[in-house]
């Protein structure tokens, strides 16, 4: 894969960008690209739910980046759901080419505590990660300080580390990763 | 189980669902796949097995209520997780009470769900293990089979199969060393009581005064040296079977009691108050001749009739001496492997002696000497001197008197012998068969 294009949808800090873009360089050595596309993030507005269907997300992310080689990672600040799950800090698809991650829920102010922008920074570096990481073929990883495991809560993020674990990175390498692409 | 070991299938009509719920299991590492409506996952159980299934409780065509009574028909331990939504719980709740597992309300908070398929797993996983220890408890039940193919041994496995599928009470007959507990535990091992215990007890081996509180179970200071409350056989055979060898020894008083226990399932333990309720099979057996024994007595009349419900005679060795090659040769098999020793038949002049022989102790004398001419033995066969009984005591002959009836007795032997193989047995007797057809209508000999 030749690069990991990140694009902003909604205000997003472009030194928050600046930095994620850094970072995603560092773990998956390959060039990261600011990009930025333009649609209409209403379409994916669920008014009954007062969320952003994420799925269409991807599927918008796709459609307005056919010239784009590599992965693309959606980043955004609105609040992302799949039909049957009540939100989602992100998706992605495996094996795929595109991603999405949402700082929405990673804000501490989100769960009545303080405002802590590290705290965020932190949290949405590693989801980031995480979610890029399904699109190279990575599964969820057993390894609970791995950034592919698994987090369902906001202090799960917070347990984990914002690194690949040596397994999820010799399979990175390797390229024994899982194949099967899911349906946009 | 590994994840990719696990198996999930996502039945929704609602694309949307099925897609989203795929990319979540797919993230985790599980086998997935999905179907739009009931046909299409019964199409996809057929094709492979799956662990779990999240069946939409709202589908057009066939209902995930109806679909979920197909999907258990097909694998009963499969795990059925109900997708519904609000306004459907009342169905998610009669789903739940036809075997579901769990059911979840769209939208589902990931947490929740991930737990929820956590649990559904180890779930799925007890049932394997489940079944798995029953096979191997049914193996294990498997050892100690009866061998034999002579009609009298045909028959008492006829009737151990016809009984075991009762709770009767069954009265075992025969003499030492035919193997009544071996009948009993074939009962048992074919009955519905077989994944709980089967308790024995020797009415002749524990001493009068012990065997109350064996039986009954005693509280703590019941008795000097009684310093724990300890459970008695009836409560240990609660969901099982009790069998009682050696009946004809218990007793008088405590015949009282064990009928009091039979007919009500119900007793106190020694030195305790509180009534405790059981439910257990009574197998018993004896190797006298109870109708003697009440006549004289000893042995109470109305336990007599509520012990002989259901009567099985096992035959001595010296009747089914067809049988005594397969025996010896499974004893020989038994012994070789757990010695390690690679003695592995029997000469033809021992197994001669060991069909001439009268065998008192029947199948447990037999077993004995084989035992013994694999210690004393040599590969590759056991022979003549290997035996304990030949040097010094002859194979007992009949102990009639008249000609006639030691005749009838060798024309019995000969023919078992040879399973009743007439031209065989007309050989070895050195007569026509005619002759011995005539012997045999004569002496009013049955197979």
């Amino acid at each position: 894969m030749s690069a990991i294009s990140l694009v902003p949808i909604g205000n997003v800090s472009e030194d928050l960008l600046t930095r994620l873009a850094k970072r995603i360089g560092e773990i998956f050595r390959v060039p990261v690209f600011l990009q930025a596309l333009h649609f209409d993030p209403s379409m994916m507005f669920d008014s009954y739910r007062n969320q952003y269907d994420s799925t269409m997300f991807l599927s918008l992310l796709v459609k307005n980046s056919e010239e784009t080689e590599g992965k693309i990672l959606g980043v955004t600040e609105y609040d992302l759901f799949v039909p049957v799950l009540t939100f989602v800090f992100g998706e992605a698809q495996l094996s795929g080419k595109a991603a999405v991650v949402s700082s929405f829920r990673l804000r501490p102010e989100y769960y009545g505590l303080p405002v802590d922008e590290i705290l965020l920074e932190s949290r949405f570096e590693k989801e980031a990660i995480h979610e890029l990481g399904h699109t190279f073929g990575l599964i969820h990883c057993n390894n609970a300080s791995c950034v592919m495991h698994s987090s369902t809560y906001a202090e799960d993020i917070d347990l984990k580390s914002n690194s690949l674990c040596s397994s999820c990175l010799v399979q990175l390498a390797s390229g024994d990763l899982v194949t099967a692409k899911s349906p946009p | 189980m590994n994840k990719p070991d696990i198996g999930i299938l996502i039945v929704d009509d609602e694309f949307s669902v099925r897609d989203s719920l795929s990319r979540w299991f797919k993230e985790d590492g599980y086998r997935v796949a999905a179907a739009e409506n009931a046909a299409e996952a019964l199409k996809k159980m057929q094709e492979q097995p799956w662990d779990i299934t999240l069946v939409d409780i709202k589908m057009p065509g066939m209902s995930g209520l109806e679909l979920q009574r197909r999907i258990k028909e097909i694998d009963k331990n499969i795990v059925v997780i109900i997708i519904t939504a609000y306004a459907s719980v009342e169905s998610a709740v009669q789903a739940l009470k036809e075997g579901a597992y769990d059911y979840v309300t769209k939208p589902v908070d990931p947490d929740d769900l991930s737990h929820l398929i956590q649990n559904a797993i180890k779930q799925r996983a007890l049932a394997a293990e489940n079944i798995l220890l029953r096979t191997k408890i049914e193996e294990l039940s498997k050892t100690g089979e009866f061998i034999g193919e002579s009609p009298q041994m045909k028959k008492v496995m006829e009737l151990v199969r016809t009984v075991a599928q009762t709770d009767a009470t069954v009265m075992i007959r025969g003499e030492s060393g035919t193997g009544k507990e071996l009948v009993a535990r074939a009962i048992h091992n074919n009955s519905n009581r077989r994944y709980f215990p089967l308790i024995p007890v020797n009415c002749g081996s524990i001493p009068e005064g012990l065997l109350e509180s064996e039986l009954f179970g005693h509280e703590k200071g019941a008795f000097t040296g009684a310093q724990y409350r300890r459970k008695g056989k009836f409560e240990m055979a609660n969901g099982g079977t009790i069998f009682f060898d050696e009946i004809g020894n218990l007793d008088m008083k405590l015949q009282v009691d064990l009928l009091r226990v039979i007919e009500a399932k119900q007793f106190t333990r020694l030195g305790g108050e509180q009534v405790i309720s059981v439910d257990f099979r009574v197998i018993c057996a004896t190797n006298k001749n109870l109708e003697k024994v009440v006549e004289e007595g000893t042995f109470r009349e109305d336990l007599y009739y509520r012990l002989n419900v259901f009567s099985i005679f096992l035959p001595p060795l010296r009747e089914r001496r067809s049988d005594l090659p397969l025996l010896a040769q499974h004893f020989l098999q038994q012994y070789s492997l757990s010695m390690s020793k690679n003695i592995t038949a029997i000469s033809p002049e021992a197994l001669d002696l060991l069909i001439r022989y009268d065998w008192p102790g029947n199948v447990r004398e037999l077993q004995n000497a084989i035992e013994r001419a694999m210690v004393v033995g040599k590969p590759p066969c056991i022979r003549v001197e290997d035996l304990p009984f030949q040097l010094n005591s002859r194979p007992k002959l009949p102990e009639a008197d008249s000609l006639a009836e030691v005749e009838k007795e060798h024309i019995i032997n000969i023919l078992d012998r040879t399973s009743w193989n007439i031209t065989r047995a007309a050989e070895i007797l050195k007569i026509d068969r005619v002759t011995l057809y005539n012997k045999i209508e004569k002496y009013g000999l049955r197979k």
